[in-house]
Parts: structure tokens; sequence; C-alpha cells
């Protein structure tokens, strides 16, 4: 039955829009924030009225923090790059890697098969804390501390059990005689995996990416600890808005702003992969 | 296109963590070049998993497979040269019906207006022609276990595995469609093991029948040898619709010979055997009776009809004879009601006596007529 009568319609366009902005308000706030002077903000009681300013976002590209009179330099551009370069190979090498291995889990069954499954899954369960101590040491030694391939092997620890298990998942909804019936025909096992049963997961490949991205774009503590501030990711960068001299809430609130476009600009365009799945269809045997 | 020949071919899957299942036995066959098979099976008995080892996507367990010769145990799918009809379809998704059927041609550099023509070709034999521009999510599954098949058939290959084709498929589409795959297959001269569930199915469709069970292959014959000759007491209760009537009964010794004596009939079911029946009596036997041999309206016995059914060409009887069911089968139609009493004779070329404790098969009727 369908409800086409325009008070219904309006019913759900006024539900729609409160949820809507129930979700959005913090991040409309923090939008907001950043286009304030601190004092704008920290005004009692906040009013929405304020003369927007672009200082915010001129210091952090500039790279010039003022606040109450003194100067500080600051990364933060340079931080907002890292963060790119950290979290988008590490997500390629987990992928590199990943995706063969969640093949085969799916495909194959051998020795200590689920055992190797499982071990990488609980990565994901060791507080990581726990380990940074001694791998601190061991980076020092071995010459690792401080560089981009240090911190994306460590990252590993994110975004690889990530991508293997819901990877693994997709894998084993395709029927695996779709494939035969390609090899049949003539073709290696290397082009049945290319050609029919990457494409047929792709849906779950870029979901898996995507999420996998995200989490090692908020990683915090392995880069706090096993870098300096010329590889360190902006979660880490933000800390530098914490000053001797107070709190910088305006270029805190653009900092969040400028940190979450590139994350968002990928969201976007990974949707086109991610509704694909549905289009597709019938691919369970 | 070649002979396939399976020698003592097992298959064990040892599924983790559970008991090891032996889906197929010692499995011994012969495929003559040009010759269509049907392997011939309740669920589960192990057909498909016949199949997936000649197609390289199981491992042989035990034993050998070869196809025109060659050796295939060790090739890769790839090299083997067979098509294959895949149970579950699998179509490839993103490809229209076209596309899947004409895949193997198109990889094969076929010249594309013989590709066209083939395709044209086999989709009208299949009956899909209207639905070649669908994607296979699109269309039923009926339509896509034809795409399927067409898939199959396209190919020139060696060999050709078809595994249950027809299952979706209505009883009157079946009929047609089977005449055509197999007039397609010989017109090629193609090899071709075909899997079904269905006795007519297999009986119309190939030149020798493998009937299978529990992992073993119980008789590999043609299908009237089946029929008038079944090796087991097994093969005896699958084939033929209905199946053989299988009554305990005894050798014993009468006046003019052997005889065979079935207990629970009382004294009403006494059959004389030919004296070159070399049967020990007191020898303890299955005794099958095939209903199209039971001729009702005269004869020495004495039954009593409960159920009479005209089928639009044929009666089928079911008969008692001192609380012991008999079926029979009669070409016309039989004047008795339920209830009445009737006179019926035991062809001799419609008795088969099995052994009560192998279950092997020990004298046949039509093999002393013949
Ligand atoms: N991958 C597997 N792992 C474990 N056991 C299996 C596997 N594949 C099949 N089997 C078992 O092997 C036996 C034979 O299976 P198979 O698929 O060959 O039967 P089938 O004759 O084709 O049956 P159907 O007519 O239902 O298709 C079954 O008991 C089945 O449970
Ligand atoms: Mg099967």
């Amino acid at each position: 039955m369908q409800h086409t009568s325009w008070h219904w319609r309006l019913f759900k366009g006024i539900c729609l829009a409160l949820i809507s902005l129930f979700f959005l308000f913090p991040i409309l706030w923090v939008l907001l924030m950043s286009f304030q002077t601190n004092e704008d903000i920290l005004r009692v009681p906040p009013s929405p009225f304020f003369t927007p300013t672009l200082d915010n976002y001129r210091a952090l590209i500039a790279g010039e923090l003022t606040g109450a009179g003194s100067t500080l330099k600051i990364a933060y551009m340079k931080n907002i790059w890292n963060s790119f370069v950290l979290s988008a190979c590490s997500v390629l090498l987990s992928l590199l890697l990943g995706v063969p291995a969640a093949y085969a889990f799916a495909r194959y069954r051998f020795r200590l098969g689920e055992n190797i499954a499982f071990t990488l899954l609980s990565f994901r369960f060791a507080p990581p804390l726990l380990v940074l101590l001694p791998l601190l040491l061991y980076f020092q030694d071995l010459g690792l501390y401080d560089t981009y391939f240090g911190l994306i092997w460590v990252y590993q620890l994110i975004t690889l059990p990530l991508i293997l298990w819901i990877v693994r998942g997709y894998f084993e909804d395709v029927s695996p005689d779709i494939e035969h019936a390609y090899r049949i025909d003539g073709h290696s096992w290397l082009r049945s995996f290319l050609k029919i049963a990457v494409p047929l997961a792709r849906p779950g490949i870029a979901a898996a990416a995507l999420l996998a991205f995200i989490f090692a774009w908020n990683n915090f503590v392995f880069a706090l600890i096993l870098g300096s501030s010329d590889v360190q990711p902006v979660t880490v960068g933000a800390l530098a808005f914490i000053t001797a001299s107070g709190i910088q809430y305006g270029q805190i609130a653009a900092g969040l702003v400028l940190s979450v476009i590139p994350t968002f600009v990928l969201a976007l365009v990974m949707q086109r992969y991610l509704v694909e799945g549905l289009s597709l269809g019938a691919v369970k045997g | 296109m070649a002979d396939l020949m399976l020698n003592s071919v097992t298959k064990i899957y040892r599924p983790r963590g559970r008991e090891a299942v032996r889906a197929v036995s010692g499995l011994d066959m012969a495929v003559g070049d040009g010759e269509i098979i049907a392997l011939l099976g309740s669920s589960g008995c192990g057909k498909t998993s016949t199949l997936r080892m000649i197609t390289g996507f199981e491992a042989v367990s035990e034993g050998s497979i070869s196809l025109g010769g060659r050796r295939l145990n060790e090739l890769r799918p790839a090299e083997r040269n067979v098509a294959m009809a895949f149970e579950g379809y699998s179509l490839y998704p993103p490809l229209t019906v076209r596309d899947n059927v004409a895949f193997a041609l198109l990889r094969e550099r076929a010249p594309r207006e013989e590709v066209v023509r083939k395709v044209a070709e086999v989709a009208e034999l299949v009956g899909i022609a209207d639905s070649l521009d669908r994607f296979p999510s699109t269309i039923s599954s009926g339509q896509q276990q034809r795409a399927s098949l067409a898939r199959a058939l396209i190919r020139p290959a060696a060999l050709h595995l078809l595994d249950e084709p027809m299952s979706q498929l209505e009883p009157q589409v079946r009929a047609i469609l089977r005449a055509r795959i197999k007039e397609w297959l010989k017109d090629r001269g193609m090899t071709a093991v075909v899997v079904t569930h269905d006795q007519t199915d297999a009986i119309a469709l190939a030149d020798r029948i493998a009937v299978m069970e529990a992992s073993r292959l119980m008789q590999f014959a043609t299908p009237a040898e089946l029929r008038e000759r079944p090796a087991n007491l097994f093969v005896a209760s699958f084939i033929g619709e209905p199946p053989m009537n299988l009554i305990e009964a005894e050798v014993a010794v009468g006046a003019s010979g052997p005889r065979v004596v079935a207990p629970a009939a009382g004294s009403a079911l006494t059959l004389d055997l030919p004296q070159t029946a070399a049967l020990p009596a007191g020898h303890r036997v299955w005794l099958g009776l095939s209903p199209r041999h039971l001729a009702v309206g005269q004869g020495p016995h004495r039954a009593e009809v409960m159920v009479n059914q005209w089928l639009g060409d044929q009666t089928h009887l079911a008969l008692e004879i001192d609380g012991l069911p008999l079926t029979a089968v009669a070409a016309g139609m039989v004047d008795a009601v339920p209830g009445e009493v009737v006179p019926f004779a035991v062809e001799p070329r419609g008795i088969h006596l099995f052994d009560c404790a192998e279950g092997a098969a020990i004298y046949h009727g039509s093999a002393e007529a013949a």
C-alpha cells in the first residue's frame, strides 16, 4: 500500500529532517565554530549569530597559530598529508595481501587455516598499548622509528584483519561453480580469480577498504608513540591546539573540518561501488 | 570427442572436524567414443562428485581417469577439454545470457559471424532465443538452467558433462528438449555423461545407464538390459515405473523340477522354474516379479483386486494374495472392480531371483527365454 497523500509526505519529510538534524547537529555546530573567533565561541550564553571569519583556516594553512599574544608554528597541513599517505598506503598494502588471503580462506581448506584466520582477527582484540612499548624498542633498533614504512607496517594490525574478514565473507557468497565454469573453458586459476572472483566481490572489497581507511585515519596511539611530527597524522597533530595559553576552539573546529574532508570525499567516491552489489544480484549460487 | 575411462575411482571428502565421507567408491566405467551415458541415482549417491573429479574441481582420492587415452588425474581443469553444465547453473551475473553462452567461443577467437550463428542455433535448441539479451538474475531458474545447458553444448569439447540439465523444466518441455539434446549430441558425435534422477530422462536420452547407489555403481547397462536383467536387488527395486514386486521366497523341488514358493502368500503363489535353472533346494531368495509380466485375466493364480487404475494408456492394478501386495500393469483396460478375485498368470520371463544375503541376481526368466 502506498501513502502518497500530501500530508503523509509532509509528515515523512518533517520526521526525516528532525532525525537528520539530531544526528548532524554536532557536525553542524563544529562547522559553525570553525568560522568563529575564540571569543565568539566562549560567549555566554552561546549565540548562533556572529560575524564569520576565515582566520582559523588561514592560520592552519599558513601553519602559524596565534593565541593570546604568542605565535606557535604547527604543521597541520603536513599532518593531513601524513594521514593520507599512511591510511592510503596501509589500505593498499592490506588489499594486496588481504584479498588473495581472503580468497584462499574462503575457497580452500588447509591445515591450521582457521587458526591463522582467527589469529589475524585476534590482533584486533589486543589493546595496542600492550604491544607498543616493546615495539618502540624494536623499531628504534631496526631504524623503523619515525618512518612511513614502519607506521604502515604497524597499521596492518588495523587494516588487514578488517579487510580479510569482510572480503572473505563476500567470496564465500560467490558460488565457486561460477569460477569453475570459467576455468573449464580453458582459463587459468589466476585469471579466474582476477576476472571472476574479484569483480564479483568488488562491493565487499570497496566496503572493507573504506572502513579500513577510516579506521586507519582515526588511529592515534600508534603514531603518537612510533613517530615524530614528521610522520604523525592529524589525530596526533591536533594535540598542538592545546597550548599553554589555552585551548583554541575555533582552530580545533577548523582542523576537524579539514581532517574530515578526505574521508568524506572518499566515501562519496566509493558509494558507486558499494551500491553496485545491489544491482548485480543473484550472485549467490 | 573421445572415450572416457574410469578405473576404480574413489572420492573421499575429509571435511575438517567431521568424519570422512565416501562419496564415490571404486567406480569402474568405460564410455565409448560418441556414446551418451546417464548417471542415474538418488540424491547424495555421488553423481556430482563423479563429474567434479572428471572436470578436475575435486582431486581423485584413488584410481585414475582418462579421456581419449590421456590420463586426466594431474591435468588442470583448463587442460582437460571438457564442457559442463552445472547443477546450480553458475552463469556469470554481469554478462548477458548471450555473452555467457558465447563466452568460450569468444575466448577461442572464433570469427564473429560464426559465434553469432552458433549462439542462435543453440539458443533455438534449448528455447532461450528470446531471453538472450537479459541478465541471468532477471530470468527464471528454468531459463537459467537452459542457458547453462546452452553454454555447455556450444563448445566442441571432447566430453560433455550435464549435471541434471532438465530438473527445473516441466514434463512436456523436458520430453521435447531431451530429444533435441540427444539429436545435437549424436549429430556431432559428442561423448556425454548426463546426470539425472529421472528414469524416463535417462532411458530416453542415454545409450547406457549407470545406476549408482550410496557411492557405488550398481549396474552399467542398456535400458533394456536394466529392465530385463537387473544385476541386483537394488536395481530391481529402483528401475521401472512401477518397480518390480519383491517377495521373500524359498527354492523348493517340485514334481517337474525346481520351483519357488512364497510362504507369505500361502500356497497360492508357487512358480515352476525351468529344469535348466540350477538352484539348490531350500535356498532363501527374493522373488522379483515384473508388473508388466503379470497377465491378469486368466491363469493358475488368484488374487483380489484392491485398486484398478486406468491411466489413459495402461492399467495399474494393486492386487493382494493372502495379504501380500502385488502390482500388475496391463496394456489395455481391465474389467475388474475392487474386491473382485481375478485369475492371473506369471509369464516366465517376468521371474527374477536374487540372493537373500548379498542381493545379487541369481536367475532371470528373461535370460532363459532368450
Ligand atoms: N565438499 C564436500 N564435503 C563433504 N562432503 C561432501 C562434499 N560434497 C559432497 N559431499 C557428500 O558426498 C556425497 C555425494 O554428494 P554428491 O554431490 O556427489 O551427490 P549427488 O549424487 O550429486 O546428489 P544430488 O542428486 O542431490 O545432486 C553426499 O553424501 C554429500 O554429502
Ligand atoms: Mg548432484
